[in-house]
């Protein structure tokens, strides 16, 4: 809708609603699976060592993160493989 | 026939269970059904003044418990509704005087003689929660539309649920629309994409439900308030109808009313 409904219903500045909703949906993560950003972190280092030792990944463009479905939180990893023709033998 | 068993809870303090629980139970009296609630905040006894029962009070919960009266003799009757009763907690003593057996025990006593027996459970996750929910049908989990409120919501949700007695439906309360408009508030559908729970009513901020604890009469008996009506919905949604869920819309401005007739409503169900 245009810019001046979004004026008029505040949504030119930033809403506090939303930070609310994403604020909320962080920490919920945390309660839900005790799993801090650093403990993310620290599975994430060690998941990129340990699949390194039986295929080639992209380590930098490794994503580990907790997703939600319903009330169930999943923990989902996007681990890109390097092409086999790029890889050195 | 037996009562089904509804427990009010929410994790945080000062949410609105024991205002839910007086008018859901005024609500399901009015429509003809009888009614127990049981203030199960042993130590912080607050359903007695809401309902405006406080004089009457000879027994309590505890001495029920304790043996020292009958439990019908602890039912103080609402003489303004055709079968609605108050047990009330004991204002002196602490949670632990009461156990979840003996909640599941008081309540199977009744259950014969009553369509609805409403728990009122004090705030936090410990014995006095445990207590409300054991004889459990039904969980009623309040929430407002606000972080902490929300998570803590979150949190008993997740321990009902490990008490097989969920997942619990979800009643948001507080709701102030021009604020959920403004994207100020969170709407009920944020609410409900963050908990995944039934939404079983959205009651709004009103006035009406401090005058009505102030007289000691629930808003729901004064008929045309929007929280009591929401309230109402909220008891027949328990009856199994279908109601649907939006908001009263009298507390919208009109040049709110005129913009939403134009373009329809930008925040769904919880504007
Ligand atoms: N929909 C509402 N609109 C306005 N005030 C409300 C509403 N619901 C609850 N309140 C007020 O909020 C306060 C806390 O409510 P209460 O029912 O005692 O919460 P709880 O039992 O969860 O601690 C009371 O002062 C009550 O009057
Ligand atoms: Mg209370």
């Amino acid at each position: 809708m245009g810019g001046l409904l979004d004026k008029l219903f505040g949504k030119g500045s930033e809403q506090s609603a939303q930070i609310a909703k994403d604020r909320l949906q962080l920490v919920l993560v945390h309660d839900r699976t005790n799993l801090s950003e650093e403990r993310l972190a620290q599975l994430k280092d060690e998941l990129v060592e340990l699949i390194s030792r039986y295929v080639e990944i992209d380590a930098q463009k490794v994503d580990v993160f907790v997703e939600n479905d319903r009330r169930a939180s999943l923990l989902v990893a996007n681990i890109p493989l390097v092409p086999n023709h790029r890889v050195h033998r | 026939m037996s009562a089904k068993v509804v427990t009010i809870t929410s994790g945080k303090g000062g949410v609105g269970k024991t205002t839910a629980t007086a008018n859901l139970g005024v609500a399901l009296a009015g429509l003809g059904h009888r009614v127990v609630c049981i203030d199960a905040d042993i130590g912080l006894r607050n359903l007695d003044v809401v309902m405006g029962l406080e004089n009457r009070i000879v027994y309590d919960l505890v001495d029920v418990v304790e043996g020292r009266c009958r439990l019908r003799q602890a039912m103080i009757k609402d003489k303004r509704l055709p079968e609605l009763y108050l047990v009330p907690a004991a204002q002196t003593r602490d949670k632990t005087a009461v156990s979840p057996s003996d909640m599941i025990r008081l309540a199977d006593e009744i259950r014969p003689e009553f369509d609805f027996i409403l728990i009122d459970s004090p705030a936090g996750i410990e014995r006095g929660f445990r207590n409300a929910i054991a004889p459990a049908d039904v969980v009623l989990i309040v929430t407002n539309p606000e972080v902490s409120s929300v998570r803590d919501a979150d949190r008993i949700i997740g321990l009902i649920e490990a008490d097989e007695k969920g997942p619990g439906k979800l009643v948001i309360n507080r709701v102030k629309p021009e604020m959920v408009q403004r994207g100020e508030m969170l709407s009920a559908d944020d609410v409900i994409d963050i908990l995944a729970i039934e939404l079983i009513g959205i009651v709004p901020e009103d006035e009406s439900v401090l005058v009505a604890s102030n007289r000691g009469t629930p808003t729901v008996m004064d008929g045309g308030s929007l929280a009591g009506r929401a309230f109402n919905d909220i008891a027949r949604r328990l009856l199994g109808e279908q109601v649907p869920l939006t908001l009263p819309e009298a507390s919208l401005s009109w040049l709110q009313r005129f913009m939403r007739a134009l373009f329809g409503s930008p925040n769904g169900r919880g504007g």
